[in-house]
């Protein structure tokens, strides 16, 4: 059985509800830190740690510079700004260029958390409307890392999921019901 | 949990190699910046260049000189605007400038200038409140290259509406158009905004101290540091600042876990203006 030390989440249009669904499903003692990228439009304030926030088992936060995640903690990338992993394991945050029209990007987060933790990471894509987080995904599997993408026939936008497809036909495709299901497996104690 | 403890990734240890080289052959320190940030330069330099390796870039660049301010540009934080975050403005209007005011003359320091992007907006605040004629704003980067673009004060038209906004959001109420001219498709910033501004090459990761500042602008730097080079810039900020000082930093940067935030007492908690205290608190 393997393990993982870390889950890196990406999602777009629809990803709220997406979002939520899982968290509300985690194991209570889920072990691993999980990092998400949500695409949400800047100036946006705390309201996505107050949209995912009590939805399930775990602690909901906004990412900080420089600090060291606590296991079972759900970390949000702030609104504009990219959120990193760096090699040593903490988080950090930077205000480069939009890539692919997007800050946060989850190209960002999935490129950085795989050279810092791979392979005992697990990365996911979900919903939504553009080609964010291909890349990322792909180099996540491409390190040794476990990648899941939402079901394209499930999700409320295809165009993410199919993208990480096409760039990369080797993820694990489930549900919502089975991704939850299967971070429950890697995250065993 | 065990992050990082196995072993780096092969072009992790590549990019530590190349920052020590880049240290050893010219002296630039980037031993101390976020990795992941300096990687995705790399990367993208690599894609640009045809290197097929970051220890192939390393080989050209210990072998060819002319290859250094290409990399130094890469590494560069250069990303800035014009009244970034207009509520900080607005706070520095309301809560620094008053103060400020009692002064015979105002020093000014704005380090990691980029391309001059927040001294220009600092000059405009200065001028609206009749400070910029007692005042010396000191730019500094360590990128010889930015330091020319903040002397020249120059940017694209395309840039100028999200200026033009957030300089109307921070609570300005002139005609932003009067401080500046078209020229093709740049904006040149008027001149007299200019001449109280003295501009030097200051590197944040090397060099010491910088003069008796009342104010000292270092916003969306820090984040590109680690702890360790965190710690350093704000202990040298400490130094620079007369007592009750002011220091300037990102939205999402904070004093909380420097070695030195019993030396600074939050005045704007919010906008991440901070205050030399007079007498350290044990």
């Amino acid at each position: 059985m393997r393990t993982v030390h870390a889950v890196v989440m990406g999602a777009s249009a629809g990803g709220l509800v997406a979002l939520r669904f899982i968290l509300e499903r985690l194991r209570p003692d889920f072990g691993p830190p999980i990092y998400i990228v949500q695409h949400i439009a800047p100036g946006s304030g705390g309201t996505l740690v107050d949209a995912l926030s009590g939805h399930g088992p775990l602690p909901v936060v906004e990412a900080e510079d420089k600090i060291v995640p606590t296991p079972g903690t759900v970390y949000l990338a702030p609104p504009d700004y990219h959120l990193q992993v760096e090699p040593e394991g903490h988080l950090s945050l930077c205000l480069d260029e939009r890539v692919r029209f997007a800050r946060p990007s989850i190209d960002v987060l999935f490129c950085t958390a795989a050279d810092a933790l791979c392979p005992n990471l697990a990365g996911v894509l979900l919903t939504g409307a553009n080609d964010d987080g291909a890349r990322g995904l792909c180099r996540i599997h491409a390190r040794g890392g476990f990648t899941l993408v939402q079901d394209p026939a499930t999700a409320h936008a295809r165009a993410m999921p199919e993208a990480a497809l096409a760039l990369c036909p080797d993820h694990l495709v489930q549900d919502l019901e089975g991704i939850a299901a299967t971070l429950n497996t890697l995250a065993l104690p | 949990m065990t992050h990082g403890s196995h072993r780096p990734q092969p072009e992790i240890i590549e990019l530590r190699l190349l920052l020590e080289a880049i240290y050893q052959a010219y002296g630039y320190d980037f031993r101390h910046y976020s990795l992941a940030h300096l990687k995705r330069r790399v990367e993208q330099r690599l894609a640009l260049s045809g290197f097929t390796s970051i220890s192939h870039l390393q080989h050209e660049l210990l072998h060819n000189p002319e290859l250094l301010p290409v990399l130094l540009q890469d590494l560069s934080i250069n990303v800035s605007e014009m009244f970034r975050d207009p509520s900080f403005y607005h706070a520095v209007r309301r809560q620094v400038l008053p103060i400020l005011e009692t002064y015979p003359s105002i020093r000014i320091w704005h380090a990691g200038c980029a391309a001059g992007q927040e001294a220009y907006s600092m000059a405009i605040l200065l001028h609206e409140a009749g400070l910029l004629e007692r005042s010396h704003l000191f730019v500094t980067d360590f990128n010889p290259r930015l330091v020319e673009l903040a002397q020249e004060g120059r940017y694209p038209l395309s840039a100028l509406k999200k200026y033009t906004a957030n300089y109307q959001a921070s609570g300005g109420t002139e005609f932003f158009a009067e401080y500046y001219t078209v020229v093709g498709q740049h904006a040149h910033m008027a001149p007299f905004l200019r001449h109280r501004m003295v501009f030097s090459e200051h590197n944040l990761a090397t060099d010491g101290v910088f003069g008796e500042m009342h104010l000292i602008v270092c916003r969306n730097v820090l984040i590109y540091f680690d702890s360790q080079l965190q710690n350093r810039v704000v202990g040298l900020f400490r130094d620079s600042l007369c007592a009750g000082g002011f220091l300037c930093l990102g939205a999402k940067e904070t004093l909380r876990f420097s070695e030195h935030a019993a030396a600074f007492e939050p005045v704007v908690q919010r906008e991440r203006i901070y205050r030399k205290r007079r007498e350290e608190v044990p």
